[in-house]
């Protein structure tokens, strides 16, 4: 199961030669300044900027676009009311409803910064192997107990992942169908129950294992990363250039 | 959004003491299995959804279901792009909330309850979990800017067919695994 945004001849190196921890960070002030960025124009410079980065990552542009599509399905039905419920002058009429300009603005906004803040989130964390991104967590001082958490389910979400084929193979083998009645939610609820079920013996057999090589409840995070003076510079110019974004927002 | 954070944290603060070394191997092994579980689409009438499951987890993880649901969030904003960094500690809270309740009224019932009473109990648990699910949803959203208002009401419109799939297989899934391995709802014991 493919959980990062890359494969293998699309990964091109240059985000790598930066600590984890600087993406992390980019990624986060880039969001936190995003959402509170009030001007359109100012918005379309940052969508922008996150689009011509995942460009230089040379991400592929259908997968990110299947992504996107994704959250937009999501967020559609509070756009479309959007424009409705905000009060301001009104530009067409529906029915007895009318749709405000402001409201519209709105919609352009939220699409803007929601779109913005994802692409980075993609090209600065997607492209980062996950074991990568929780050893970077952990150097983040985050709690040890939630970055140990996250490891294992990483490297667990894979095994369970080919348990869940090999049930729904056998399924498929007595010609199992999705459909809409009783049987298949039957059937989809013992194959949930029954990959909990290996799940928890195969975390017995885990632990048990880990004891026997004297596992302590401590994994120590061996990473070759180290925080250099460069990193260091980025972040400082980065951070004034958000800054500087939201100085002009204000002042515009 | 930051009133979210900050329960949310406290509540993780809470589930990270509860939740020792020994039980780590456990609660990440199961988490995976329900994030898992989240991928199968279940077709309901015309559509179909995709479970969420925190009714389930909240009573078979209890407290560790909140750093679980934590973690498959963090997973998705990062390598989905579904949800988004921002709004991580609201979303965790408004799944994990749902399933601690859960857990606390349906497991001890659930421990004694045998046959269909299983499937029934097992269904309103299910159910339960989302709709807590749906009404935080639709708070929070009312609460970050009224005008959101109409689409919330709307958007708890379209969680009836998740409810209906949640409900039936998460009542399946409970009579089957009191059947097969019942151990599995004492672990948090």
């Amino acid at each position: 199961m493919q959980l990062t945004v890359t494969d293998d001849h699309t990964r091109s190196g240059w985000l790598d030669q930066f600590d984890p921890r600087l993406r992390l960070l980019t990624a986060l002030l880039f969001a936190l300044t995003t959402v509170s960025l009030q001007q359109t124009p100012l918005l379309l410079l940052v969508l922008a900027a996150s689009l011509l980065s995942a460009l230089f990552t040379g991400l592929t542009g259908s997968l990110l676009l299947k992504r996107l599509l994704a959250m937009e399905g999501f967020m559609i039905l509070l756009l479309i009311m959007l424009p409705f419920s905000v009060p301001g002058d009104s530009l067409f009429t529906l029915g007895s409803f009318s749709a405000s300009t402001q409201g519209l603005e709105r919609v352009l906004q939220i699409v803007l910064k929601a779109n913005a803040i994802v692409i980075m989130l993609m090209t600065l964390i997607g492209t980062l192997e996950p074991v990568v991104l929780g050893h970077a967590l952990g150097q983040l001082r985050l709690p040890e107990k939630l970055i140990h958490l996250f490891l294992f389910t990483v490297r667990y979400i894979g095994v369970l992942f080919d348990e869940y084929q090999r049930l729904r193979m056998a399924m498929r083998a007595r010609a199992f169908v999705a459909g809409s009645n009783r049987h298949t939610w039957r059937s989809f609820g013992w194959l949930i129950g029954m990959l909990l079920v290996r799940s928890l013996e195969r975390s017995q057999r885990i632990l048990a294992a880990m004891k026997c090589r004297g596992f302590n409840g401590r994994l120590y995070l061996i990473t070759t990363e180290h925080w250099q003076r460069r990193d260091s510079v980025i972040l400082s110019i980065l951070s004034l250039f958000f800054l500087l974004l939201l100085l002009s927002d204000h002042l515009l | 959004m930051i009133s979210g954070a900050l329960v949310s944290t406290a509540l993780l603060v809470v589930a990270t003491r509860r939740l020792d070394f020994e039980r780590i191997p456990q609660a990440a092994v199961l988490a995976a299995a329900f994030f898992i579980a989240s991928l199968l689409s279940v077709p309901v009438g015309p559509s179909s959804v995709h479970l969420i499951l925190n009714g389930l987890m909240g009573i078979i993880l209890g407290w560790s279901a909140v750093p679980a649901i934590l973690v498959a969030l963090v997973m998705q904003a990062v390598f989905f792009g579904y949800g988004g960094l921002l709004v991580l500690g609201v979303n965790t809270l408004n799944i994990a909330l749902p399933a601690l309740i859960c857990g606390l009224l349906f497991a001890p019932a659930l421990r004694q309850a045998n046959g269909k009473n299983t499937l029934y109990l097992g269904a309103l648990c299910g159910g339960l979990g989302v709709i807590l699910t749906g009404l935080m949803v639709s708070l929070s959203l009312g609460l970050s800017g009224p005008d959101f208002l109409p689409a919330a009401k709307i958007m708890l419109a379209t969680y009836t067919p998740l409810v209906l799939a949640e409900a039936a297989v998460t009542g399946f899934t409970l009579a089957f695994i009191i059947k097969v391995a019942p151990e599995l709802i004492r672990v948090q014991e």
